[in-house]
């Protein structure tokens, strides 16, 4: 018997192949046990990665549940077309749950600055509540902060998406309690044991596509408390921020009013996994305004129902 | 690159914090903006030097409340292997959180002080890896700069704990003296012990040999869900899809389909990635079976030859979680076992353990949050099931209480008639 993976032993598996058995093991648990899944996706690398995992999990048969999208409305135009182009060829369901349509409709109301980070949570219970969805997948990974870090496989959640880190289930071996009564749902995070770096060995290793603007490309773009932001149509620079061109891509991907750029060189998927295994800033840190507020930033939002 | 998981233990003072930190740390896991939030904390408290521990500083709602939440999992790798620690707090509700992280941990590192020698609390640790069957135990003897790196100390607390091990079944035991505050044997070989001729930590880590750990010898195969596509070009395809718990499956192999207990061959094993020669745990496959039987969740595969207890009366180690409530025989409870869910009448409590003394307290009539006690059960469905010391995933199951969904307890199998 030859080693099967490289790693040098009879029947071992690589962290690669580990982590993908046990992120396909629980969403097979979920959409067994659950009544309606969706599956979180913003066409960023952490959902691009959930949503292979699906297409594994259940085939040959397509993904059985629909994908939905918050949408603050503030996107990178790539990776809306990325988005809709994958959903095609996966031939599975988009929900667009729309922040615009609920400021139009009364729903919430836009922050002063525009921000509209705050207010996503909201319009995500309510297409939750509409769509009556009782298991969410999301693509968050336990390194990226240390609220996620204490936060279960399967997330307990109220009937009003509150996240209570006092009372969480216990979760033991591969068992996951998944039971909940009508109007509480669970938050699913299959890649609750990746890193970042993992990640993106994985998206070399399925050769998987990403938007562009994962990927070094010259951009007009200002610092803005010492962070590289994008000049688009919804994050414009301020009067003293010069605006210059650089040489930047992007470690995640999310509202663009909030999302930095890094200076980089690394035009293929190897030469970003070289970078991130020597980078000694993590991605949150790095280019999220939104965790910035405070210390306890994500903590906060999550009680709120934030994912 | 491999996998290992570990679960790290230790009384509230001895270090534990730290020897995680400086892993992180020293392992370059640690980014510099956490460190830099770190510094400014330790200048904010004036700290003499920065204290890594907080590094692995739990939540505001925690601090505010001077409570630990559970189990926090943490990461790091070096080239050899990735590392995932379950991070298990010291005080409030230890036994539930330990008993949380060991369980799918390949093995423990137990701190103590090297001043204090041996407490009650690493005696209780020990215990819950070898109740968990926590196969590798590493005790960790922290703080040797306070004892002058002194051997005798260390040799000391080595025969102590080697001596009590032994009524404990520990499959591999090994003892490192450490000081995670200098960074003394932590990633490399320290000067200051030169009396000590073993691995560092960070070595034992990366080398200790957990693939044979597994179970390659029962077939198990729970059938989590069944993959039909209804689609034209799969318009007959049947596949069951699961986890491998034990044993190595291959095509052609006969097999008997449980609880039916008709007998046929494995037609083949795919993935999307096409179709495998053999699979082994823990592989995530769907297996396709020569004949068409009618085959469900929670249904299992194995071999003729080699089949698990089939049986609705399960006796079991059981470790209550729930602050709310309590077992008591004739409670009725929903049981979660491999991919198969019954309900489970609590038939009988044997004894309540204390996990200090390993005493016996068969006058015990009731379980609470944290204790550990022999119970019977029996259940509305049979289970198909072996021993936790043999299987840890068929040999474990929770307990849920259907009033509150909550999880109430994890149960470990050790026989059934």
């Amino acid at each position: 018997m030859t080693p099967l993976d490289g790693s040098g032993f009879e029947y071992s598996m690589s962290q690669l192949s580990l982590l993908e058995a046990e992120s396909i093991h629980i969403m097979r648990e979920v959409v067994a046990e659950m009544q309606r899944p969706t599956l979180l996706f913003s066409g960023g690398k952490d959902s691009i990665v959930m949503l292979r995992i699906a297409e594994k999990a259940f085939w040959p048969a397509p993904i059985p549940f629909p994908v939905m999208h918050v949408d603050t409305g503030h996107n990178f135009p790539e990776v809306l077309d990325f988005r809709d182009r994958r959903v095609q060829e996966l031939g599975v369901q988009l929900i667009v749950a729309s922040v615009q349509d609920a400021i139009d409709r009364g729903l919430v109301r836009e922050e002063p600055g525009g921000s509209r980070n705050r207010i996503q949570t909201p319009v995500l219970l309510d297409a939750v509540e509409k769509y009556r969805f009782d298991a969410l997948f999301g693509g968050a990974r336990r390194d990226e902060e240390k609220a996620r870090a204490k936060e279960r496989v399967f997330s307990f959640r109220d009937e009003f998406g509150q996240w209570d880190p006092k009372n969480q289930r216990p979760e033991l071996w591969s068992l996951y309690n998944g039971r909940v009564f009508q109007g509480e749902s669970i938050r699913v995070f299959p890649l609750s044991n990746w890193t970042e770096l993992d990640v993106w060995q994985y998206i070399e290793h399925e050769q998987l596509e990403l938007p562009p603007i994962y990927y070094a490309h010259e951009r007009e773009v200002y610092l803005r408390h010492g962070m590289v932001m994008a000049v688009t149509e919804h994050s414009l620079p301020r009067d003293h921020e010069t605006v210059f061109t650089a040489l930047v891509r992007y470690r995640t991907v999310g509202d663009a009013t909030l999302t930095a750029a890094v200076y980089s060189e690394a035009v293929t998927v190897r030469q970003i996994v070289d970078e991130v295994s020597v980078t000694r800033l993590t991605e949150r840190g790095a280019t999220r305004g939104d965790d910035k507020f405070s210390e306890a930033a994500m903590e906060d939002r999550k009680k709120e129902g934030y994912f | 690159m491999d996998l290992l998981r570990f679960a790290t233990a230790g009384s509230v003072d001895d270090g534990k914090s730290t020897l995680i930190g400086r892993l992180l740390y020293d392992s370059k896991a640690i980014f510099e903006d956490q460190l830099e939030a770190v510094e400014k904390t330790s200048r904010d408290r004036g700290d003499e030097y920065t204290n890594l521990a907080l590094l692995t500083d739990g939540l505001r709602a925690e601090r505010e409340q001077g409570i630990t939440i559970d189990v926090a999992y943490r990461y790091f790798a070096t080239p050899k292997r990735k590392f995932i620690i379950a991070d298990t707090p010291g005080h409030i509700q230890y036994t539930r959180n330990m008993v949380t992280g060991a369980s799918t941990a390949d093995l423990a590192v137990i701190l103590v002080d090297a001043r204090n020698g041996l407490v009650e609390q690493s005696r209780r640790h020990a215990f819950l890896t070898t109740l968990l069957r926590v196969p590798h135990l590493v005790l960790a003897v922290n703080k040797m700069d306070l004892v002058d790196y002194s051997e005798e100390v260390f040799e000391s607390i080595r025969s102590e704990f080697a001596a009590f091990a032994t009524k404990l079944n520990v499959p591999d035991l090994t003892f490192i003296p450490m000081s995670a505050l200098n960074g003394d044997n932590i990633v490399t070989r320290s000067d200051a012990m030169p009396w000590y001729d073993g691995p560092s930590l960070l070595h034992h880590l990366e080398n200790v040999h957990v693939a044979s750990d597994r179970n390659l010898v029962d077939v198990r195969f729970p059938v989590q869900y069944v993959v039909r596509p209804q689609s034209t070009q799969y318009h007959d395809y049947r596949g069951y899809a699961g986890q491998v718990a034990g044993g190595v499956l291959k095509a052609g192999d006969e097999v008997v389909v449980l609880p039916s207990g008709f007998s046929t061959t494995i037609a083949g094993i795919d993935t999307a990635d096409g179709p495998v020669e053999e699979a082994f745990p823990p592989m995530s496959v769907t297996i396709r079976l020569a004949d068409n039987l009618d085959v469900s969740r929670g249904d299992l595969i194995c071999r003729p030859n080699n089949q698990p207890m089939v049986t609705q009366d399960v006796d079991a180690m059981v470790c209550w979680m729930d602050s709310a409530s309590a077992l008591r025989p004739g409670q009725k409870l929903a049981i979660k076992h491999t991919t198969r869910n019954a309900r489970a009448l609590v038939k009988d409590l044997q004894y309540r353990l204390d996990v200090n003394t390993l005493h016996r307290d068969e006058a015990a009539d009731e379980l609470g949050l944290n204790e550990i006690g022999r119970v019977r059960l029996r259940t509305t469905q049979p289970l198909f099931a072996d021993p936790y010391g043999r299987n840890r995933t068929t040999g474990g199951f929770i307990l849920i209480d259907e009033s509150t969904n909550r999880t109430v307890a994890a149960g470990m199998i050790t026989t059934a008639e």
